[in-house]
């Protein structure tokens, strides 16, 4: 057992941060993601893309950097230390393992480059409105027609998928034998006609979701990733992979400093917050459940590094992870007092607008309303503790 | 013991509850919040109809002679409602320091109008440093002839963008922090050097940033006595505290009942979701939660009227129990409506929004746990 980072990996911390710092966009630093125009969500993403830098998870061949675990380890910690906006992972993160692991050539050699270099934007098309928590549950119907699918259904929460150029999106294609068997997984051009694009406003004021209403979308048949009726499979190797990804530890080691700068320029009675004890203690319970997950993770890689991909440990990940980031979100709207509450939309900010209270206290509380959803995607917590009861402990 | 409600009582909350229910359904709700006014003036005056303006005043100011428990019944239907129109800061807050410091002077020019529904009055007693504790007060109050001029900002100041008339808390002597030396002041907002910073808050109500910049006002603006102001201020919070419960065990009771439902009806893996016994525990978890916390509203408003120590200790008390009840309640509610509960749409999000404002309004759970320890 050893923690320790050799000299090698020292002087990669320095390569990537001082690559950060020079080259991360000046206009993003310290952005808020609610507030983002498609551009801004793919700055830095093209910028990492001309470096080879931009999926590091993927095996070299088809695009990544060829990174040790610990190398990788480095780099997220770096990205979050320096708050970027990170690559949006339906591409990255989710489609690309799919497409490398079961499309034909054909297909790697086209959605591939797309990915890596930003030109096509995804969204997932998994949940209905009658098939959340119940995914196999899904209804939207891919019928084949000569060479061509005609999808028709209903699909929502579809993040960001008003500006996405193509959807990824399991169909139903056969309604025989256990509801698993007749589903598939197919690409779907959103530009096609037949389909309409509506937003969801969320709590936070946000228009992060929105509906996908499908009314006879022509889909040529070629867009089928593996075979037909075996989605399943291809569905749930992509919800494992989603899910390691969402501890987001070195993402919240930041927030915890963000928190602790907020809790030192806050003061009770004259005195910074933060000397308060009992504010004090809380964050230091936050950072001790963090430096267990972060342990945790670092478990799991190390055995993913021998081979081993993510098990059904990593909804231990995701509970955990997301756990604690709505804590955070919690504990700095708390730290900021009264001006937790001020909320004026973006839009009716005008010319004159003037901050109302300090800084650090603007969309504190938009986070943390926005932040509840972690507990609800990616499959619920509740979904992830029945995971674990089943697949790890065998109740 | 008893725990029933007079017929008055039953009577007035009836009476409140069906205008609730006629009058403000969730979306009249929405559109009000959503207008450039952000309160509906027509709600008000109907509300000074039925008398609701007038619920704790004496009969011979033309009130109805109510107490905290009247007030209690209100809070909690409008809390259903999630009606955003400031009887918390008109009626409980400004109304109930003039009633009960006010001079008679000051009764006889000021409760009418409240009564009538022409006034709307917010409280300004926060300041940007002060957190929590009213006694951290800078705005400033310098005896000038027979009257004073006040001089600082006022932070947050709930309703103010729709208030004609304020009560500011002054310091008049000492230092930022004493207790003594403190005044509340009666101020016009149209009164030459009072300017407001409006804007909407994350509940759906309005606030201001109020600067007061050699504001002159009359001896006549000073209620009670000079240097007990921080006495009167904490009294009136904690009043404000017993209302604010009240309204929090409406949120709650429509959350849980709203879940309770959805889980009925929800069906995932081929059942309701509510059959799930997780799901069964965490909503039986809410709704001990809203037991609790109705005890200690009720609690409260029982003692509100008692001696000081006991008042405050009740307030901290129960202040403590419905801003933990109220943030697991909102959570949870959320939790299970899935991905519906983060919408816009549907009420669920808006009464965890109140509740998660209501858990820091007149100070949050350290705040008042740390009061509960020292009283
Ligand atoms: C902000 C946001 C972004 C999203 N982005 C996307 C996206 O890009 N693409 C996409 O396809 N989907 C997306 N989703 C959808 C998300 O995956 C679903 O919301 C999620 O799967 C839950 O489904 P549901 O909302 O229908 O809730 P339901 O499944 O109806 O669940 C309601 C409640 O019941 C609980 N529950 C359900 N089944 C069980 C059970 N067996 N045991 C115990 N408890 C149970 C749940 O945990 C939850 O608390 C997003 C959701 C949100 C909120
Ligand atoms: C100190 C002590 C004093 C007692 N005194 C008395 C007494 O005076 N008279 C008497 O008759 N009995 C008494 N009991 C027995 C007690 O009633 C039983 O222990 C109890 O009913 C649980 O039964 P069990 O021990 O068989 O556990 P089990 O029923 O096997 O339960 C094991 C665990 O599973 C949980 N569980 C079981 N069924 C469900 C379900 N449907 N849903 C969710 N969780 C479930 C339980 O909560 C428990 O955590 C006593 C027990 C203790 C520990």
């Amino acid at each position: 057992m050893d923690i320790e980072f050799a000299p090698q990996d020292e002087d990669f911390r320095a390569e990537v941060r001082s690559f950060i710092e020079e080259n991360y966009p000046k206009h993003l630093v310290g952005a808020d993601r609610g507030d983002l125009s498609k551009e801004d969500f793919l700055a830095w993403h093209k910028i990492l893309a001309k470096k080879g830098w931009v999926a590091p998870s993927w095996p070299e061949e088809f695009g990544g950097t060829g990174w040790t675990v610990t190398q990788k380890y480095i780099w997220n910690e770096e990205s979050a230390s320096f708050g970027t906006i990170p690559p949006l992972p339906f591409g990255i993160g989710m489609l690309g393992p799919v497409i490398y692991t079961f499309g034909n050539q054909e297909q790697k050699d086209w959605v591939l480059p797309g990915i890596l270099s930003g030109e096509t934007w995804w969204c997932q098309g998994y949940s209905e409105p009658g098939a959340g928590s119940d995914l196999a549950g899904l209804k939207t119907k891919a019928e084949l027609d000569g060479d061509e699918y005609v999808v028709n259904g209903h699909k929502i929460w579809t993040t960001l998928a008003q500006h996405a150029d193509w959807m990824f999106c399991l169909v139903r294609t056969s309604s025989e034998g256990k509801p698993q068997e007749g589903i598939s997984f197919l690409l779907i051009d959103m530009n096609t006609p037949g389909i309409e694009v509506k937003p969801i406003i969320t709590i936070d004021g946000g228009h992060e979701v929105n509906e996908v209403f499908l009314t006879d979308v022509r889909v040529p048949a070629k867009n089928l990733v593996g075979e037909q009726d075996k989605g399943w499979t291809i569905a749930k190797f992509l919800l494992g992979n989603e899910r390691s990804g969402i501890a987001g530890v070195a993402r919240s080691k930041k927030a915890i400093d963000r928190l602790r700068d907020i809790a030192r320029a806050e003061l009770e009675d004259g005195k910074p917050l933060l000397d308060c004890g009992a504010f004090s203690r809380k964050i230091a319970e936050l950072e001790i459940d963090l430096t267990a997950l972060e342990y945790t993770e670092l478990r799991t890689l190390a055995s993913e590094s021998k081979g081993q991909g993510p098990g059904p440990e990593s909804s231990i990940l995701k509970i955990k992870g997301t756990e604690i980031q709505q804590r955070i979100t919690e504990l700095t709207m708390e730290a900021v007092g009264n001006y937790a509450s001020p909320w004026v939309p973006q839009l009716d900010r005008g010319d004159n607008y003037l901050a109302i209270g300090p800084e650090h206290a603007e969309g504190v509380s938009q986070t943390y309303f926005n932040n509840r959803k972690t507990s609800i995607y990616g499959g619920s917590n509740e979904i992830q503790r029945n995971i674990i009861a089943k697949m790890v402990l065998g109740l | 013991m008893d725990f029933s409600f007079t017929e008055e009582q039953t009577l007035l909350r009836n009476m409140v509850q069906s205008f609730v229910q006629d009058n403000y359904d969730f979306d009249s709700r929405m559109k009000i919040v959503h207008s450039d006014e952000g309160m509906s003036h027509e709600i008000w005056g109907q509300f000074a109809e039925l008398g609701l303006l007038a619920a704790p005043f004496s009969e011979e100011m033309g009130g109805l002679d109510g107490g905290p428990i009247e007030t209690m019944v209100i809070m909690e239907e409008l809390g259903r409602g999630l009606v955003v129109e400031p009887y918390l800061p008109t009626v409980v807050l400004c109304g109930g320091i003039l009633n009960r410091h006010g001079s008679d002077a000051q009764k006889e020019a000021h409760l009418a109008g409240i009564i009538g529904g022409e006034d709307i009055w917010a409280l300004a007693y926060s300041e940007p440093q002060s957190r929590f504790n009213p006694a951290d007060v800078l705005t400033s109050a310098k005896a000038d002839g027979d009257g004073y001029v006040l001089n600082g900002t006022k932070a947050v100041v709930a309703a103010a963008p729709w208030a004609n008339k304020l009560i500011v808390s002054a310091r008049i002597s000492g230092d930022q922090r004493d207790s003594d030396g403190l005044g509340l002041f009666i101020v016009e907002k149209s009164a030459d050097g009072v300017s407001t910073q409006d804007y909407p808050t994350v509940d759906g109500n309005r606030a201001s940033e109020v600067t007061l910049e050699n504001v002159a006002v009359g001896a006549d603006a000073l209620v009670g006595a000079a240097g007990n102001g921080l006495a009167l201020l904490e009294e009136a919070l904690d009043h404000g505290i017993g209302a604010v419960c009240a309204e929090a065990i409406g949120h709650m009771k429509c959350l849980n009942d709203a879940t309770v439902e959805y889980c009925k009806t929800r069906k995932q893996f081929g059942v309701p979701i509510g059959s799930f016994q997780v799901l069964q525990h965490r909503m039986v978890d809410m709704f001990m939660e809203y037991e609790q916390s109705v005890s200690m509203t009720y609690m409260v408003n029982m003692k509100l009227s008692e001696g000081e120590a006991e008042r405050k200790k009740a307030a901290a008390g129960a202040k403590v129990q419905i801003g933990k009840s109220g943030r697991f309640v909102g959570q949870e509610a959320v939790q299970l409506h899935g991905g519906m509960g983060m919408t816009e749409e549907l009420n669920v999000g808006h009464y965890f929004k109140r509740l998660t404002v209501i858990d820091t309004q007149f100070g949050n759970v350290d705040h008042h746990l740390k009061r509960f320890a020292a009283a």
